[in-house]
């Protein structure tokens, strides 16, 4: 592929260089190792790109990943309350049992579904496949619905489990 | 100058190599360590989802039994552990990449501080559930 840097020709009347005064320029000047100087390619401003699906599953894989740590926390913290006591785990019970936090743990559960999905679909693209610019768009929808698929069945399921047990548990103390 | 010359292009800025930037020589090391952990995560997290199956609107007694099982807890220690540390790993990258001047090496230590004692609490919780069973018993 051609270089589309040029190399840079900027020489006082001399044919001395010239000193560069402004850092950001300098950071931009490079050699090459025959000597000759060239500006770096810089790349183009967020801003000037059109909108594709791509882009925002990359970034959402970073934002799903600082999501599903503040749910792990959450989670760590539960496990704190199961190892304190009875006491302090009916508190955290009463953190995941109401609809506020169950809407946390359903985000949660679709973080880390997402994240994960994403996780796949970085390690084959490391393992050397699916990286071609028509498979990458071919993949982004199915990674979409994979995860709508995948935490709708297990958060709805969740949720079933959980009703279900906390239903018969209530049922067999009102039976003693 | 002459471009049929072979020579390979230095894409570093003269100022950038005489500040001493550049590659910290570590890029490779962190890049595996990313991708290693989140490979152990594709099993730990799927016992984890199975788990909360059993676990869903459980009382205490019935987490505190589940956690004293040694099976459990060792499961449940190395589910911790590879979740922290690759959140660690993770959010120095964005940290890394966000997050420019005097600000950056404080976040870079809240990253590590506040991820190690998060996995830390864990795992002092998992060990104090099975200490906790088994002397119950």
């Amino acid at each position: 592929m051609q270089a589309r840097w040029a190399p840079i020709q900027r020489r006082d009347r001399d044919g001395v260089q010239a000193p560069m005064q402004d850092i950001r320029k300098a950071l931009y000047v490079g050699s090459r190792s025959d000597g000759t100087l060239i500006e770096r390619p810089m790349s183009p401003h967020l801003q000037v790109y059109r909108y594709r699906l791509s882009m925002v599953l990359s970034i959402s894989n970073r934002i799903t990943g600082v999501i599903a740590t503040g749910g792990a926390a959450l989670g760590v913290f539960w496990l704190g309350a199961a190892a304190k006591g009875p006491k302090a785990f009916e508190t955290a019970r009463k953190v995941t049992g109401n609809p506020l936090g169950q809407l946390v743990l359903l985000g949660w559960l679709g973080s880390v579904v997402y994240h994960t999905v994403g996780g796949i679909r970085h390690l084959i693209w490391d393992a050397g496949h699916r990286y071609d610019k028509e498979e990458l768009n071919k993949d982004g929808p199915v990674a979409v619905k994979v995860t709508a698929g995948v935490s709708a069945v297990l958060g709805i399921a969740l949720l079933c489990v959980a009703g279900r047990r906390r239903h018969a548990r209530a049922k067999a103390a009102k039976v003693s | 100058m002459n471009t049929s010359t072979p020579h390979i292009e230095v894409m570093r800025s003269q100022l950038g190599r005489a500040r001493g930037l550049g590659a910290g020589q570590s890029g490779t090391a962190h890049w595996w360590a990313e991708r290693a952990s989140a490979a152990s995560l594709l099993p730990l997290s799927t016992w984890f989802v199975v788990q909360m199956f059993r676990l869903g609107g459980a009382d205490h007694a019935e987490v505190a039994r589940w956690g004293a099982k040694p099976c459990n807890a060792t499961m449940l220690a190395a589910v911790i552990i590879t979740t922290f540390y690759h959140a660690q790993v993770g959010l120095q990258v964005i940290v890394d990449d966000y997050v420019h001047g005097k600000a950056h090496l404080p976040a870079r230590l809240a990253v590590k501080i506040v991820t190690s004692l998060l996995g830390l609490l864990g795992v002092f919780a998992v060990i104090k559930l099975v200490a906790g069973g088994s002397s119950s018993k």
